[in-house]
């Protein structure tokens, strides 16, 4: 159905190469994210894989069969947009039946599968309006809409909730996992969202200066970060990096300790430093504490109910099985 | 605009600009209005007292009247079609990226600027004329009788000339247009199955729709008035007389300025019908 492999694929621009050469494969109904810094060749990587730029060199297989040169039409692909790129003049309706309309689809079925898909996205009554009429939430499930009518092999989405604000962010994040659940076809996902990714993805690739940092699923790279970067940027907040004298005693060149997996306590501890600013959220309690002598700063998740005033001195106690440990190359000891 | 006080001080301000405007346009507007009832020979013992509808009824009655109108819509449909046609065209080919961008966007602009009376004798001298234009020579080397351009294609020679000079004006308004065109459309109907000249069919033209719209109107209002262009090449001759030019024959040619506040005043209707029509057409375009 949807098994979409790249091998050896690169992409330059000029004399600037984007993509290095790069292997992955995306398995049949399989949610794949690929997150990753702004600038980091997601989003041409996914047009790579749309067929909307021309690869430089490498191959890119769909169900086994060489995609490399077919035109985007014809790859059986369906694409949502950063900005849903609906057509202005057009109804919901016609938005939505425009790629059947131009597979040359007779008009009873064209109904029939506007409607249905109208259906699940809850756009019945909107059918008759023109895009300016809608939300932003509604026009992101026309977008979504006019995808899902094609059945295509894969979906490939381009930083599609970024322009929505964050209570239907939330909303649509769980409408896209809905989606994928009941329809199982292949998603790509690309955003720099490392919420989004670790919410929705079956399998995340971490992306940065179009090189592949990382593969894995949300818990894997969670749990075992390969290198700093990836450590760094999944989990939030941040992974706290440790370097000098305190990451010799473990026997590294950088250690990294997640703030939930730090201890506060106003008496006794591992680490000393002073609570700079904390940030409340009501289950949990962020506090931004300072002069440890390990880091600028070090960030503690705490309990909401724990009280700690901006100067107060506190003691930090690290839980010893969750450090990681990074060599001097960045890479992850084991 | 918030309190009264800014509110008059805005419309003191805006008082000159208005005066000047209504005085530009209330005054020839009440002449000619008042003319027309006139019988004003100048040559001939000048004003003669009111002639009541008399040169309404002799200026429609006239045999070059209805020729006048259907010349003058002729040639203003005519225009409109080819500049719009060959103007979106030409957005087209010059929103393409190419070596040079600068240079020939201002090249194909330049038409515009030039004169109407000059590219009309331009046109007229070196391109249409039937022993020495460019056309004529071009025809003899295939072989062919040149053409004389003036005398058996004078509606053709003028649309030619005034498409000529029109052309960049659509061209730019419809480039602008063009380019405000989100990629991301084209893109998204290409992954909807969409070859290119569906594309163009179903994203760009309704795109393009207000900006043709704008071109037609702003275009319709100039070319209901063109007069150089006929005066420098068949000076009406040839059944291309247009409505402007026998209300100047009207005037001048017969010294009847009565007569030719009349027509002046048909001419204002005319040009109303027109853009009523216009706006029923396509003014549904301007809604947001």
């Amino acid at each position: 159905m949807g098994r979409i492999t790249l091998s050896n694929v690169t992409k330059s621009f000029g004399d600037v190469e984007v993509i290095p050469p790069l292997d992955l494969t995306i398995e049949d109904g399989e949610f794949a994210v690929f997150v990753g810094p702004s600038g980091c060749g997601k989003s041409t990587l996914l047009r790579l894989i749309a067929g909307l730029e021309d690869v430089s060199s490498g191959e890119i297989q769909i169900d086994g069969q060489d995609a490399t040169d077919v035109p985007p039409a014809k790859r059986g692909l369906a694409m949502v947009f950063q900005s849903y790129a609906l057509y202005p003049h057009m109804t919901v309706r016609k938005n939505i039946a425009f790629p059947l309309r131009m597979a040359k689809l007779d008009k009873a079925e064209q109904d029939r599968r506007v409607n249905q898909a109208a259906e699940v996205l809850n756009l019945t009554d909107y059918l008759e309006r023109r895009p300016g009429q809608l939300s932003g939430g509604q026009r992101q499930r026309v977008a979504i809409g006019r995808a899902i009518v094609r059945e295509p092999a894969a979906f490939l989405f381009d930083e599609p909730l970024s322009n929505l604000d964050a209570a239907l962010r939330v909303g649509m994040r769980l409408e896209i996992s809905e989606l994928h659940k009941r329809l199982n076809t292949t998603m790509i996902y690309v955003t720099h969202d490392q919420v989004e990714a670790m919410t929705m993805a079956d399998k995340i690739v971490v992306l940065r200066a179009g090189h592949i940092e990382q593969v894995g699923s949300p818990l894997e790279l969670y749990r075992a970060p390969r290198n700093l970067f990836v450590a760094g940027f999944i989990g939030s907040p941040k992974m706290n990096l440790i370097d000098g004298p305190e990451a010799k005693k473990h026997d590294a060149h950088t250690i990294g300790i997640r703030p939930e997996h730090i201890a506060i306590s106003a008496e006794k501890g591992d680490w000393s430093g002073v609570v700079g600013v904390s940030e409340h959220l009501g289950s949990d309690t962020f506090f931004h504490v300072h002069k440890t002598g390990l880091a600028d700063t070090i960030t503690v998740r705490a309990d909401g109910e724990v009280s700690l005033r901006h100067g107060d001195k506190v003691y930090l106690s690290p839980r010893l099985d969750m450090i990681h440990r990074f060599g001097a190359d960045g890479l992850r000891l084991s | 605009m918030a309190t009264k006080a800014s509110r008059s001080a805005a419309r003191l301000m805006m008082a000159p600009a208005v005066v000047l405007l209504l005085g530009w346009m209330l005054v020839p507007l009440t002449m000619t209005l008042w003319f027309s009832f006139r019988n004003y020979l100048p040559l001939r013992g000048g004003d003669q007292g009111f002639a009541g509808f008399d040169n309404y009824v002799r200026f429609v009655t006239s045999s070059a009247f209805w020729p006048a109108v259907l010349a003058t819509l002729f040639i203003v449909v005519g225009v409109l079609i080819i500049t719009v046609v060959l103007g979106v065209l030409l957005a087209l080919l010059l929103d393409q990226p190419m070596w040079g961008q600068g240079i020939v966007r201002i090249l194909v602009i330049a038409p515009f600027f030039v004169m109407p009376t000059v590219s009309g004798l331009v046109w007229k001298n070196m391109f249409l004329d039937s022993v020495n234009g460019l056309f004529a020579h071009i025809w003899r080397f295939f072989g062919a009788q040149p053409v004389e351009w003036m005398i058996h294609q004078p509606f053709a020679s003028i649309i030619l000339i005034v498409s000529w000079q029109w052309l960049p004006f659509a061209t730019l308004i419809l480039l602008t247009a063009i380019q405000s065109l989100d990629s991301e459309q084209l893109e998204a109907a290409e992954m909807d199955g969409a070859p290119a000249l569906k594309r163009f069919w179903f994203i760009i033209i309704p795109h393009l729709s207000r900006a043709i719209t704008v071109v037609l109107l702003i275009q319709t209002i100039f070319l209901l008035s063109i007069f150089a262009e006929i005066f420098v090449t068949t000076a009406g001759a040839f059944g291309s007389k247009t409505l402007t030019y026998l209300i100047f024959q009207r005037v001048l040619e017969s010294q009847n300025v009565g007569l030719g506040s009349a027509g002046g005043v048909y001419a204002i209707i005319l040009a109303n019908i027109v853009a009523i029509f216009l706006m029923r057409i396509v003014g549904k375009n301007l809604d947001a």
